[in-house]
């Protein structure tokens, strides 16, 4: 009941969204070479599969390894600007400077050094994960209160005993924020990758298709897209909802990717 | 209670602190000494800012006095101590952790024996009246209790002096009562040294053994008030009593021409 009362409505926008489409393209509003109707690109979807599911992994692949990376070096560098002002003097110029960087900009780069295969995109993604992250985790490691952390200094535990009973637990709702922010972002980087020198994923998939004015398969390719950063944030939200019960319940809506 | 030289439980010896930096220029307490028995209760208040948080932390070792000494059961205070336990006017618990599970932090981060720190904090879950909401979370208790968890928490290793600032500022009125009760039987059957820091005189009176009436900024001592109250002190009993009265109309006027914006 609770899952159908949180459902229906995005449901609605969605079947809705589909009958447009196809009376859009249905009445020939819209030349087919341009947009596709959702039959033809049901077929695609369902006749290239094979294809298509190949492409997925890879992509898939990239970006998983990516936010990994991205979460852990993300995690290790916030810990280590919280508890070291030269630090944080140190990375955080750096950090901005890498994140407004346009990744689309250096991705030819990074072919350049990396080669055609794996190590641009994951590099892309992590890049573009890594910023969320950090941030994420630093606002949640200063979120704990003075008070709190003097009151442990009088309970003599030290640093250690400081940061895994106190302040690690209490930066993981803030982590969990900037890591559904990261998983999408790194979809993007990966495709991103994959669209300046690749021969696989879905990036190619629809250079490909653009280049043969395959307009189904187009399509087929950004529905699967979207559909891998919707079903890694999903993943995201359960493992939160299993590591911070106390949170989730106190939190009670849907949209938490506030940093 | 009277104070012998050298035993005393908190020794505090013409401290004054400053806080400078680049923007800041404050004093915030110009001159402290006060002894305290082991065993007293000693309440401590003065108007907003003069430096009563300051003294607590100066007790404790969180913060270094920028002059005079503080001596704690005999030893000089150099850093933070851990044979004290502290109460601050917000709870500070562990959103993640159970009323029992917030307790048991003391003792987890002292390395405690967890069968011993269990027996411990089951006595003071009873004692608090908190038993039948062990297992609730912190968001799920109302202030006075999250104050009884924040309290058993600062007992559970039996400190020697107990710390309290403000501890029941947030709280209405009939809870502050209940706790002010709580807090005396409680002092009496574990027989801690009490520093009691708070803005109500009836609390300060009807709890302390000694009030410390400090002036405004930058903080010194006032006076230091005896309440010559009977050691076992019923709530109602007590406010009615004379003795009560001309000590919280001392304080009051003291805290009145010390300028108080109470
Ligand atoms: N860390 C600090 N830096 C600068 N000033 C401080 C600091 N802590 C306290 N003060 C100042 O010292 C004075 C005394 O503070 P405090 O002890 O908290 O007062 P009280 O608890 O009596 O209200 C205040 O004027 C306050 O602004
Ligand atoms: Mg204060």
């Amino acid at each position: 009941m609770d899952w159908l009362e949180r459902t229906w409505r995005p449901a609605l926008l969605l079947v809705a969204f589909l009958a447009l489409w196809q009376v859009v393209t249905a009445t020939g509003l819209i030349a087919p070479y341009l947009v596709p109707s959702p039959g033809d690109t049901l077929d695609v979807l369902v006749g290239k599969w094979p294809y298509i599911w190949q492409h997925t992994w890879v992509t898939t692949y990239e970006t998983v390894l990516g936010f990994v990376i991205a979460a852990v070096v993300g995690v290790l560098a916030a810990v280590a600007m919280v508890y070291s002002g030269t630090v944080e003097k140190t990375l955080y110029p750096i950090l901005l400077f890498a994140q407004v960087i346009p990744k689309i900009a250096i991705a030819p780069l990074f072919v350049v050094w990396l080669g055609f295969g794996l190590g641009p995109k994951v590099l892309v993604a992590v890049l573009i994960a890594f910023f969320p992250v950090v941030i994420s985790m630093v606002t949640g490691l200063k979120s704990v209160d003075t008070e709190m952390l003097e009151l442990a200094s009088t309970m003599g535990g030290g640093p250690l005993k400081t940061f895994v009973k106190i302040r690690f637990p209490a930066s993981l709702p803030h982590l969990f924020s900037g890591l559904k922010v990261a998983v999408t972002l790194a979809v993007t980087g990966a495709v991103v990758g994959e669209f300046v020198g690749a021969n696989e994923g879905l990036g190619f998939v629809i250079l490909q298709a653009n280049g043969n004015l395959d307009t189904p398969m187009l399509f087929a390719g950004l529905i699967v897209m979207s559909v891998v950063g919707v079903v890694l944030f999903v993943l995201l939200e359960l493992a939160e909802r299993f590591v911070l019960p106390w949170h989730v319940s106190r939190r009670g809506s849907a949209v938490t990717t506030t940093i | 209670m009277t104070v012998t030289l050298g035993t005393a439980a908190v020794e505090i010896d013409s401290v004054a602190v400053h806080f400078r930096s680049k923007k800041i220029d404050v004093t915030a307490i110009r001159e402290v000494s006060l002894d305290v028995a082991p065993g007293e209760f000693v309440s401590i208040v003065g108007p907003s800012g003069c430096g009563k948080s300051t003294l607590l932390k100066l007790v404790s070792g969180l913060l270094k006095p920028s002059s005079g000494t503080v001596r704690l059961l005999g030893d000089p205070v150099t850093g933070p101590r851990h044979d004290i336990g502290y109460v601050f006017q917000r709870a500070a618990l562990l959103e993640w952790r159970s009323a029992r599970k917030n307790i048991l932090l003391q003792a987890e981060m002292r390395g405690m024996s967890s069968v011993d720190a269990g027996k411990r904090a089951d006595e003071l879950i009873e004692m608090t009246g908190l038993t039948g909401f062990e297992d609730a979370l912190p968001h799920e208790l109302s202030g006075g209790m999250q104050q009884r968890v924040a309290l058993c928490r600062a007992l559970l290793h039996e400190p020697r002096v107990l710390l309290m600032d403000e501890p029941f500022g947030a709280l209405d009125a009939l809870t502050r009562e209940q706790m002010n009760v709580e807090l005396h039987r409680i002092w009496r059957e574990t027989g801690t040294t009490v520093l009691l820091v708070t803005h109500s005189i009836a609390e300060s009176v009807y709890l302390a053994n000694r009030v410390v009436v400090m002036t405004a900024r930058p903080g010194a001592v006032q006076e230091v008030i005896e309440v010559s109250l009977p050691e076992v002190r019923r709530y109602s009993e007590t406010m009615a009593r004379p003795e009560f009265s001309s000590t919280a109309a001392h304080i009051r006027s003291l805290l009145g021409a010390g300028g108080s914006d109470d």
